[in-house]
């Protein structure tokens, strides 16, 4: 215990200060920005970043990832701001940890692992089209200078990182761009027109809304979409992380910390959020390892907040704009093209499916959903082609079966025998490459051998595996010599 | 002579060819062994986890991609292991050689032209300027 204590938090001291410094300067834009569009003060997104990140820390089950506002959570929580208010979202973020924290006890956290990939490469694209796209009401048709601002940001953070690497190349962009938008007087609009700063710690309160079943129904449905998308996001994001640094973690713990940290933020007026793919990144290539780095990226942003409120009010909407471009093209996933054209066709199919009704609802967790089901239609559809090939030797007929015998392939299953044979024929049926799973596979087994028996033939069913042995004596009726078809 | 061989390689043409330029030459010095060097990019990692169902699926492409490698060193009856590190390639592959204090690094070069190796950045141009052994670049 001590030993892990010392592990996770201490085995990496300077690497993860000088990360969790790093991810807090490049958390800051991105906050604001989420804020912005989810419709709410740029301080919900700030103080929830700080919340996330500090209590994520300790009850995450992945150190060295960061977790704060993010931009999935951010698009899903649009029409409940709109339509009611901060303080539902406040509510709906308490209810999503309230979900997440039970998913995690339960353990339902694994079944993430059921989540096609196609359907996970469909979310992220969705994201970053999204991400863009609630950027274009603030720079298209504003004016000529808010078009060059976005590109000069653009450059500076594409070109900048070759030559130096210690500071966030979009935090220099904000710093040398608000320096010269104030100085020169320009008439930019600034994230002071869509939203207040208070210089103050997050303090502890209860939203303000009735207690009854009518908000529950207000808010209940986007929790729920809340929580599924916010663990796939962190699911997703420890799998990174991961891999980056070749350690494991553990996504149960992962799942309750999450819940855990989003009923915390919610109560101290943060929205939601969950794990950053950009940031863990970050955070990994700075050198990040352990918990402290997370920690150290939550409580240096909210020093930075209360040191430098004032300034981020100033800050040009067009830089905001040019940074949220760059972080949507990195969240697109630049190898789905090959991948439309290399993939399975009913994988490509799932990943379009999923990016369009995201695109067309605003809403990822329907397209999560519906591209699941429509991959696990696939996957049946897959799996229920069953072949059964006939051979004829001296003495009998045998019928071989290979593939899945279950309700979606008894149809060809049936349909694939030949029953105008001659009677007083031998006929096998080999099962050695086939697995009958349920009671319509059952039930079409015994639908051909008292077909055969009708023409009075004699057959013998040969090569079951244990299960498929398992279900066949207890439901099948064939072997009552007298048996007959029921009447359907 | 040079015992310790490190051949950084991606599976791309160019570290294949160099895979044949290290067996020619690990080939006519007994005892020697190759060391292949595969560097998971940290950039490239966000795509790998998402085009995978799992992390046995993203070991199993990666050793698939240093196969033709293998094969060519195999041909030639060399010595030869492979090592999967994770980072960023130009630094990492220096950091290794220098700290295993290896004999001979041999590395593929892409053969940019000035614009690219603005935009991409070289890692055998990193890798020559920076590794204290001998390295040998195959073009």
């Amino acid at each position: 215990m001590v030993e892990r204590i010392k592990r996770e938090w201490f085995s990496n001291i300077r690497g993860d200060i000088l990360a969790g410094i790093v991810v807090a300067l490049a958390l800051i834009p991105e906050a604001i920005a989420f804020s912005i569009i989810a419709g709410v003060d740029p301080m919900v997104g700030l103080y929830a970043s700080f919340c996330i990140a500090v209590i994520i820390a300790f009850v995450g089950g992945r150190p060295g990832m960061i977790s704060a506002a993010t931009g999935a959570m951010a698009l899903l929580m649009v029409p409940l701001v709109k339509d009611y208010g901060l303080q539902y979202l406040l509510a709906a973020t308490i209810l999503t940890g309230i979900i997440q924290l039970i998913f995690g006890l339960f353990k339902i956290a694994k079944l993430m692992k059921f989540i096609p990939r196609a359907v996970m490469i469909g979310f992220v694209n969705a994201l970053a089209i999204l991400i863009f796209m609630a950027q274009v009401p603030h720079f298209v048709g504003i004016s000529t200078l808010t078009y060059v601002f976005v590109a000069i940001t653009l450059i500076i953070v594409y070109v900048l990182p070759r030559f130096f690497k210690a500071i966030p190349a979009p935090l220099i962009a904000i710093i040398i761009l608000t320096s010269v938008a104030i100085w020169g007087h320009l008439d930019l609009g600034t994230v002071g027109d869509l939203g207040r700063i208070t210089q103050t710690l997050p303090s502890f309160f209860i939203p303000d809304i009735p207690f009854n079943f009518e908000t529950l129904q207000i808010i209940f449905p986007y929790s729920v979409a809340l929580a599924i998308v916010g663990l796939l996001e962190s699911l997703l994001t420890s799998s990174i992380v991961d891999d980056m640094t070749g350690t494991e973690s553990n996504k149960n713990r992962e799942s309750r910390g999450q819940g855990i940290a989003n009923i915390i933020t919610g109560f101290f007026g943060g929205m939601a959020g969950c794990a950053m793919i950009g940031q863990s990144v970050i955070n990994v290539k700075s050198g990040g390892r352990g918990r402290l780095s997370t920690l150290v990226a939550g409580l240096f942003l909210i020093f930075l907040i209360l040191v430098l409120g004032g300034l981020v009010v100033q800050i040009p909407m067009p830089v905001l704009v040019g940074i949220m471009i760059m972080v949507s093209i990195g969240t697109f996933d630049w190898t789905s093209f090959s991948y439309l054209r290399k993939a399975p066709k009913t994988d490509a199919l799932v990943m379009l499916t999923t990016v369009i009704i995201v695109v067309a609802t605003h809403d990822l967790s329907k397209g999560v959903i519906a591209g699941v089901i429509l991959s696990a239609i696939f996957f049946v559809a897959k799996i229920s082609k069953l072949e059964v090939r006939r051979r004829q030797t001296s003495k009998e007929i045998i019928f071989d079966v290979t593939g899945q015998l279950f309700f979606a392939s008894v149809e060809g299953f049936i349909k694939a025998f030949d029953f105008n044979i001659a009677e007083d024929v031998n006929i096998v049926i080999d099962f050695s490459h086939a697995h009958i799973w349920d009671d319509s596979g059952v039930g079409a087994v015994d639908k051909v051998v008292i077909k055969y028996r009708e023409n009075n033939n004699h057959v013998t069913i040969k090569g079951l595996n244990a299960s498929s042995k398992k279900i066949i004596d207890k439901l099948a009726v064939y072997q009552d010599a007298n048996a007959q078809l029921k009447a359907h | 002579m040079y015992q310790r061989i490190l051949l950084a390689a991606d599976g791309s043409k160019n570290s294949i060819r160099a895979a044949q330029e290290a067996a020619k030459i690990a080939s006519l010095i007994p005892d020697s062994t190759i060391e292949i060097l595969f560097v998971a990019d940290l950039s490239k990692i966000k795509s790998e986890v998402l085009h995978s169902q799992n992390h046995e699926e993203i070991e199993l492409k990666r050793h698939q991609k240093l196969l033709p490698i293998a094969e060519q060193l195999s041909a030639k009856n060399v010595n030869h292991e492979t090592k999967i590190i994770t980072g960023d390639p130009g630094p990492a592959i220096v950091e290794y050689a220098n700290n295993e204090k290896v004999d001979l690094v041999i590395i593929g070069s892409r053969g940019l032209n000035a614009l690219q190796e603005f935009v991409l950045g070289s890692v055998s141009h990193k890798v020559v300027k920076r590794v204290q052994c001998p390295v040998i670049v195959v073009k």
